[in-house]
């Protein structure tokens, strides 16, 4: 099954690449935009037929590995 | 009195870390490849700089699931000497060795010069050579030294003075122009609650000899055998 795990930065957390971003979205006339957070995708593609069971699995592996809940967020979802 | 250097694919500081415990002080020393989990009966072991698994995912985040890894917690668990040192403190940090996280720093460049700390504790294995409140001046190099932590522990840190350094200016002020990458309270460096693990971003191993025209550095190698030999 494929999975999809997004990380970013907590919000309480600054985001140093996301102000940066949000900075330069700015200076090319982009004046809407609010704030930027930067986080990164994860694609993984996981044996198993039971979504839920997977999402679980891909839960576990964000919080042991893909993810630094000292300031990182994350959310997985099972996308087929 | 005998180090392990542990080295993992990418570090780069190895060498150094090994010539000084070695050729400056005379003590015996090995390198552990990441990959064993026999320290060979070292009395202290150096996480040193570089870039384990070319930093990946992020800095220190696959080392820390090196077998030797497993060895390292339980000689740390067991409340005897660990050093890491910027790449090295990074793994630390990612082990949960030591508290908290680094973040890209807030000038989003790596940062590659001196700076100057102040010692802010000097009862830790590492530092007890050192004259609490002087001013050191150690090189950096890092992409990823933007210390943070949740707020609660850095009040813990605090109150337990588990910071050990803490970057200022030449005369001993913590200010913001003296903070290169935007870590929570100039925080260089930390140490655990017992005080024999301590990680900090800058190089004691790049100022430990006075050919390199600094020499602080070494007396973070020479206060753990100082505080071995007093057992």
């Amino acid at each position: 099954m494929k999975v999809e795990v997004r990380v970013f930065p907590r919000s309480d957390v600054l985001d140093p690449q996301g102000k940066a971003i949000a900075a330069a979205l700015a200076r090319l006339g982009h004046r809407a935009v609010r704030d930027v957070r930067a986080g990164k995708v994860f694609f993984l593609d996981v044996e198993g037929s039971d979504a839920s069971q997977v999402e679980r699995d891909a839960r576990r592996m964000a919080e042991e590995l893909l993810a630094n809940t000292v300031i990182e967020g994350f959310d997985v979802k099972v996308v087929g | 009195m005998r180090f392990a250097i542990v080295v993992f694919p990418g570090s780069n500081c190895d060498a150094d870390c090994l010539h000084i415990a070695r050729d400056l002080l005379g003590c015996e020393a090995e390198y552990v490849w990441h990959k064993d989990r026999d320290l060979k009966e070292a009395d202290a072991v150096i996480l040193p700089g570089g870039f384990a698994y070319g930093d990946y995912l992020r800095a220190g985040a696959l080392a820390r699931f090196s077998p030797v890894m497993e060895s390292v917690s339980e000689f740390a668990k067991a409340g005897r000497p660990v050093l890491g040192i910027c790449n090295g403190f990074q793994v630390l940090l990612e082990a949960g060795l030591l508290p908290g996280a680094v973040r890209v720093n807030h000038g989003l460049r790596y940062v590659c010069r001196d700076v100057f700390m102040r010692v802010e504790n000097t009862e830790t294995g590492f530092t007890r050579l050192y004259e609490r409140g002087s001013v050191v001046r150690m090189p950096i190099g890092h992409m990823e030294g933007n210390y943070t932590a949740p707020p609660q522990t850095l009040e813990a840190l605090e109150r337990e003075r588990r910071v050990v350094f803490r970057y200022c200016d030449a005369d001993g002020r913590v200010t913001d122009g003296a903070n290169p990458n935007g870590a929570a309270a100039n925080i260089a460096g930390i140490a655990n609650r017992e005080g024999n693990v301590v990680g900090l971003m800058p190089h004691p191993d790049r100022c430990a000899e006075g050919v390199l025209g600094n020499d602080v550095g070494r007396k973070m190698f020479e206060s753990v055998v100082h505080a071995l030999a007093e057992r």
